[in-house]
């Protein structure tokens, strides 16, 4: 009876151990989708992009108050499109001019556009957390067992594995992404080459808005949707970047997913330390590898 | 501005601080109000050591101000109802945090300095947050009051009297006002000034460029920290956003809009922070759209600052 029941306690620990892997590797493909959006921002044009977690708010937001209209699909579609024009426009009007001045300035000016989204979408939307329906389908369980494996869930995931090797074929393969990747090492060669400086950083600014209001979609559906959610998400994903190694997309995405299973994994033993485990995990890595898991020597 | 002119300048800000409590009350304002433009000046003033003076860029520095509260109300709360051992509890706390961290992020520059800076200033903030049992969590530390300090032969009424406690936040303001002058114009200062304007020169020329950084640093973050404990004592109460992220964006902000290269600029900009804080919070719900608008506008138009902009004018 006694090893019986052991054997079930196990059993259960290993299930909620599993789960909250599983919920945590799903949080970090968040933080990898934003994270991923500001290093690119970040690389280009050294801007520490602070209005990012802004541009995810206004992403989910967007898709809230399309879809009665528009359903839900067409809403995960659009919705991170018009972040991207919100982001176009803000980096043409604002971002533009500060490019080649003290960091200090960009960091500032985001800081402040952060403030104003936030507050912004509290005065339209109200400070309570609003429903935000995905399909019923998506809603159901698919295993017994594995209660926690909901299509919602395994949707997300299918969804921003596309989103990513998207994006790194577009990084690879386009004349865009080459371009970019270009800038990132060398923006003046770039420019004598005869490539629009200007109009490749704005796009890239586009880009990164564009992940960003993609991972706000997907993340109101599973955290709720509330003013907040941005800047609970933004400090997770700059801890991705330095974990991963500020200019490398690869190590971006690698921290995101790191530190998502290691609170996942946490909050099983020790709650509480759930939030500070990560920043734990990025001055560990900072002792060992200042330059981050995959960063290269000498970029930063 | 000749040296004269400096001198008169410094001396006319000591002695507007000095009598600050007997003409605020004329112009509209309240002795607690120029505690708080005290000490926030202080703490921004302490981050422009670094900021402006060593040309590293911190938006972590609420972490060390936040040590500095909560160390001042959790030891007077939980173990000696002391204000000074309080205030000598919370800076130590904080320094103790600057040099490890301090040690750790050293080598980084630039934005990933400042982005690492933010990121572990909020280790400390889930910490206060979480840990609801002892720092109240979310709600904040409360049910504590700074004390009546005893000097032995007499007692001086910090709790009742705010004048009292308006001179006890100055005499810490004018210590450590005076010794970062004294460092800077020390040769270590003038170490730190080569830095940061030419860190591979100064590289070349022999100075441990590492080690200076980081003792900027650490002297910035105990002086934060010290900001810290009066900010605490002020309130009477440690709120988790002392620690937060935005706290720090607001020190920078302090800096920038009074002025980053000059010495007094930072007292500048935390008074008129201080006092639009003030009446724009009593005025309207919606004071983040208006801190966010004031955080673009400074940057687009006046990034030098109030100071800096005089300076310019004096020179054309």
């Amino acid at each position: 009876m006694a090893v019986a029941a052991r054997g079930d306690r196990a059993a259960a620990m290993t299930q909620l151990v599993l789960f909250n892997l599983f919920n945590g590797l799903i949080i970090g493909a968040f933080y990898a989708l934003m994270a991923l959006g500001l290093s690119l921002i970040l690389n280009l044009s050294g801007v520490i992009n602070f209005a990012h977690g802004g541009f995810l708010a206004i992403g989910a937001y967007l898709a809230f108050a399309m879809m009665p209209y528009t359903g839900f699909w067409w809403a995960l579609l659009l919705a991170p499109v018009l972040t991207a024009v919100i982001g176009l426009i803000v980096e043409r009007v604002l971002i533009r001019r500060l490019y080649g001045r003290d960091p200090l300035y960009s960091l500032l000016l985001t800081f402040g556009l952060a403030f104003i989204f936030e507050d912004g979408l509290r005065y339209i939307w109200g400070p309570s957390t609003v429903p935000f329906a995905t399909p019923d389908w998506l809603s159901a369980s698919l295993s017994g067992q594995f209660f926690f494996l909901t299509g919602y869930r395994l949707f997300m995931v299918v969804l921003v594995v596309v989103a990513v090797v998207a994006l790194f074929v577009i990084l690879n393969r386009t004349r865009l992404g080459i371009r970019i990747r270009a800038g990132t090492l060398d923006l003046e060669t770039v420019s004598v080459l005869g490539v629009n400086v200007r109009i490749l950083r704005n796009l890239n600014f586009g880009l990164g808005a564009f992940l960003a209001g993609l991972a706000g979609v997907l993340a109101a559906g599973m955290l709720g949707l509330q003013p907040t959610i941005g800047s609970t998400l933004i400090m997770p994903s700059f801890v991705a970047i330095i974990i991963g190694g500020l200019g490398s997309l690869p190590g971006t995405l690698l921290g995101g997913l790191l530190i998502g299973a290691a609170s996942g994994v946490v909050t099983v033993f020790f709650p509480s330390a759930s939030e500070a485990v990560i920043y734990v995990m990025m001055g560990l890595v900072l002792l060992v590898r200042p330059r981050g898991l995959l960063g290269e020597e000498g970029r930063f | 501005m000749g040296v004269s002119g400096k001198r008169a300048a410094d001396v006319a800000v000591w002695v507007l601080l000095l009598t600050m409590p007997y003409w605020l009350n004329w112009v509209g304002g309240y002795t607690a109000l120029g505690s708080r433009v005290l000490v926030l000046a202080l703490a921004a003033m302490s981050l422009n050591f670094l900021l402006g003076f060593t040309g590293v860029l911190s938006f972590g520095h609420a972490a060390y101000f936040g040590l500095g509260v909560y160390g001042v109300g959790l030891t007077i709360k939980y173990l000696v109802p002391n204000t000074l051992i309080g205030m000598a509890v919370g800076v130590l706390v904080g320094g103790a945090a600057a040099v490890v961290i301090g040690a750790l992020i050293v080598r980084l520059r630039g934005v990933y300095f400042a982005m690492v800076t933010i990121a572990f200033g909020q280790v400390f903030y889930f910490i206060a947050f979480r840990w609801n049992v002892v720092t109240g969590g979310d709600d904040g530390l409360s049910g504590w009051r700074r004390v009546p300090i005893d000097l032995g032969f007499t007692t001086i009424d910090i709790l009742g009297n705010d004048k009292a406690f308006y001179y006890l936040a100055f005499i810490c303001f004018a210590g450590a006002i005076a010794i970062m002058a004294a460092l800077l114009r020390s040769p270590f200062g003038r170490t730190l000034l080569a830095i940061r304007e030419n860190e591979r020169r100064a590289r070349f020329l022999g100075i441990p460029v590492e080690f200076h950084i980081w003792l900027s640093w650490v002297i910035s973050c105990v002086f934060v920290s010290l900001a810290g404990t009066l900010y605490a004592l002020l309130n009477n109460f440690a709120d988790p956003h002392d620690l937060r992220w935005d706290q720090s964006g607001d020190f920078v902000i302090m800096a920038v809009l009074g002025g980053m290269r000059s010495f007094w600029g930072p007292l500048i900009g935390a008074a008129i922070f201080v006092v639009l804080q003030d009446y724009v919070s009593s005025e309207t719900q919606n004071w983040m759209s208006f801190i966010g608008l004031f955080f673009v506008l400074v940057v687009l138009f006046f990034p030098r600052g109030v100071l800096g902009l005089m300076q310019r004018r004096t020179a054309a």
